[in-house]
């Protein structure tokens, strides 16, 4: 029996977890330090948009991808300020934050809708992605696929093996114990807030860069909120972030195989599945209150004013 | 010198009908900076923007026509804002109402009676409030986020369109383009001004935000939403019932989008479409909070970010802007309204570190 089908489908199911990986665990460090942004979306979007211009008017994909990056910093930045420094509700200014995200990404992609750029190059090492089955899922992704899993291995050594990540922790789960013994908690947060920016900018340069070669208005389609959903799935741990975001990959595939294999529905139906999806592990993780208690981190969501 | 930010004792009342004031102004200069940054006359932009629209009576009507929409999904938005509810998906709430208010006339078309309007308003109404109620189910009885869960509901609601209109409810005579029969008479919102496109749904708006205000004022929902808003935990140990209110807040603005949405395919749209709204369920969002979540306050902003959708086809007509102009002004005009908002609470001192000391 030929296992040869399965190789497209796992390939295209990696292409659609990386951007939820990426946003993903940018926002997990976000909440880690006790901040809720949901932001993501419009993070995404416009890290999207501007990687693609920057890929169109300097044909690099290294300068897109920081670019990218860049811009998604910068919207955290703002979300920052108004947050951290302005004290303002995180819940309505991460609201304000794709709202304008929206509007921005399409004001800069104006004149870039629908022109096709090449996609991100793929890894081709002669022997190793020759090998059969394993060759192209192991030695034939891009740069960015390899990046997201050194990012997850990364995030859960930094969270529990260092100092710093030790910090993040307590600055997420007291920030007023953090803060009487000397920690910065509001510069914590502008890192750990600017870190899941550039994350989500990553995030949003690989839809228009590898998934869809091509920069279309909202093209992000709710990934952003879908990335939320993924941490309250994973529990606030990594690891967990990284599977949730293949087994979204794979409903998103699904709809694509399913309609292929001759699935008589309206293709519609199949496009709700990975939003229903969202809505059914929401519904399933959340149903017991205390182990969500126990894993958000403590002072998510609160604004910290030291008294001082 | 960095000023310092110190804490009110009470939060300033003034500061909280200043701020939204001081948003604008703040927004309207930085425009004038990007205008310029695109190579466009700033005051001539603000010209085509803000007075070009509203220069004759047809524009101010159709500044009416926009707002209708954004202060019912606000309304109904602002009594679960108050309580802490985020539903952030009326965008879904008011396509389902369009798609319960619009299924009527699809399965009613030759039906002439006067009946059919009211109906379809009201099927609307509960068809929002029904889809409004899963996160409200959710929520309540399995505590799940509401704000996730509404918000991807928004997205199962466009598809659901989508497959209604490409199927079952195409115009068997509109040669195969996916769309519905254009709404009869019956069907359609009464103009209330001729030669224009004002129509009922504004009269449905405007008793929509007089019945909230006095639900609000007098009633005790209305001073359970408040408390349980201001004071979860007084409101708890006054023995109201959150479930309640998360119940009361999502059905409510539910039903208010759901209404926006039948008004929208039966007043300007006139059938039902793919795409029925340009995201009036998002813009008001901004709509409840730069009026304060207060019913007076939700009608200047709603007919403010009106003015923002007809000022953003102005300036792509008469100045080859692009239409996203108008979601970036949307959006720093939350942005700044926000950031604004650290005045109610808080105060800035300016006091130099020498005549501290001194």
């Amino acid at each position: 029996m030929s296992y040869e089908w399965l190789v497209p489908v796992i390939l295209t199911v990696i292409t659609a977890a990386t951007p939820l990986v990426f946003a993903g665990i940018g926002e997990l460090i976000t909440e880690k330090s006790g901040v809720l942004n949901l932001g993501v979306e419009g993070m995404m979007l416009v890290g999207a948009v501007s990687a693609f211009v920057a890929a169109t008017v300097t044909g690099s994909y290294f300068i897109a991808i920081l670019t990218g990056a860049l811009a998604g910093m910068f919207m955290a930045f703002l979300f920052g300020i108004l947050t951290l420094s302005l004290m303002a509700n995180q819940v309505a200014t991460g609201l304000a934050l794709t709202l304008f995200g929206v509007g921005l990404s399409s004001l800069i992609g104006q004149d870039y809708v629908g022109t096709p750029v090449a996609a991100l190059a793929k890894l081709n090492i002669s022997g190793l992605t020759d090998l059969p089955i394993i060759g192209p899922i192991l030695f034939g992704q891009d740069v960015l696929v390899y990046l997201s899993f050194v990012s997850v291995i990364g995030v859960s050594w930094f969270l529990y093996k260092t100092k710093a990540g030790l910090i993040l922790r307590a600055v997420g789960d007291s920030h007023n114990a953090a803060h009487s013994i000397g920690y910065s908690v509001i510069g914590i947060r502008y890192l750990a807030v600017m870190f899941g920016g550039a994350m989500s900018g990553i995030g949003g340069a690989y839809l228009s860069l590898a998934y869809t070669p091509m920069w279309a208005e909202n093209m992000t389609a709710g990934r952003g909120w879908i990335a939320l959903a993924l941490i309250v799935f994973a529990t606030w741990k990594p690891g967990l972030v990284l599977v949730g975001a293949y087994m979204f990959g794979g409903i998103t595939i699904l709809q694509l195989h399913a309609q292929a294999a001759g699935l008589d529905l309206p293709s519609q139906i199949l496009s709700m599945l990975p939003y229903l999806a969202t809505v059914i592990v929401l519904v399933l993780i959340s149903k017991d209150e205390s182990r969500i208690r126990k894993h958000a981190p403590a002072c998510i969501g609160k604004i910290f004013h030291p008294a001082a | 010198m960095l000023p310092k930010i110190v804490k009110r004792p009470e939060p300033s009342r003034a500061m909280v009908y200043l701020t939204p004031i001081y948003a604008l102004l703040l927004t309207i200069l930085t425009s004038m900076v990007v205008f310029t940054a695109l190579g466009v006359d700033p005051i001539e932009a603000l010209r085509n923007f803000f007075i070009v629209p509203i220069n004759n009576a047809y524009g101010a009507s159709e500044l009416l026509v926009k707002a209708t929409p954004l202060i019912l999904c606000a309304i109904g938005l602002s009594v679960g804002f108050r309580a802490n509810v985020w539903n952030i998906g009326a965008e879904g709430q008011l396509t389902l109402g369009a798609i319960f208010g619009g299924g009527l006339f699809v399965y009613l078309h030759d039906v002439d009676s006067i009946f059919l309007l009211p109906a379809m308003i009201i099927l609307g109404a509960v068809g929002g409030a029904l889809w409004a109620g899963i996160p409200a189910f959710l929520k309540t009885k399995f505590n799940a986020n509401e704000i996730l869960t509404s918000l991807m509901l928004v997205y199962v609601a466009t598809l659901l369109l989508s497959v209604l209109i490409h199927g079952p409810w195409r115009d068997p005579d509109g040669f195969n383009f996916p769309e519905s029969r254009m709404f009869s008479e019956s069907a359609t919102m009464p103009l209330i001004l001729e030669g224009t496109r004002l129509h009922f749904g504004s009269i449905l708006a405007l008793l929509a935000v007089l019945g909230t205000w006095l639900m609000l004022a007098k009633t005790l929902i209305g001073f359970q939403i408040k408390v349980i808003g201001a004071a979860p935990k007084a409101g708890g140990y006054a023995g109201f019932s959150q479930k309640k209110i998360i119940w009361f807040s999502l059905l409510f603005g539910g039903a208010m989008a759901g209404i926006a949405g039948v008004s929208e395919v039966s007043g300007p749209v006139g059938q039902l479409l793919p795409s029925i709204s340009p995201g009036y369920g998002f813009t008001a969002i901004i709509v409840a909070f730069l009026g304060r979540l207060h019913p007076v306050g939700i009608i200047f902003a709603g007919l403010l970010m009106a003015l923002t959708y007809l000022g953003g086809e102005t300036a792509q007509i008469n100045l080859g802007l692009p239409v996203a102009v108008t979601g970036v002004f949307q959006g720093m005009v939350l942005f700044y309204l926000l950031a604004c908002d650290v005045l109610v609470n808080y105060r800035f001192e300016f006091k130099s570190m020498g005549r501290a000391a001194g």
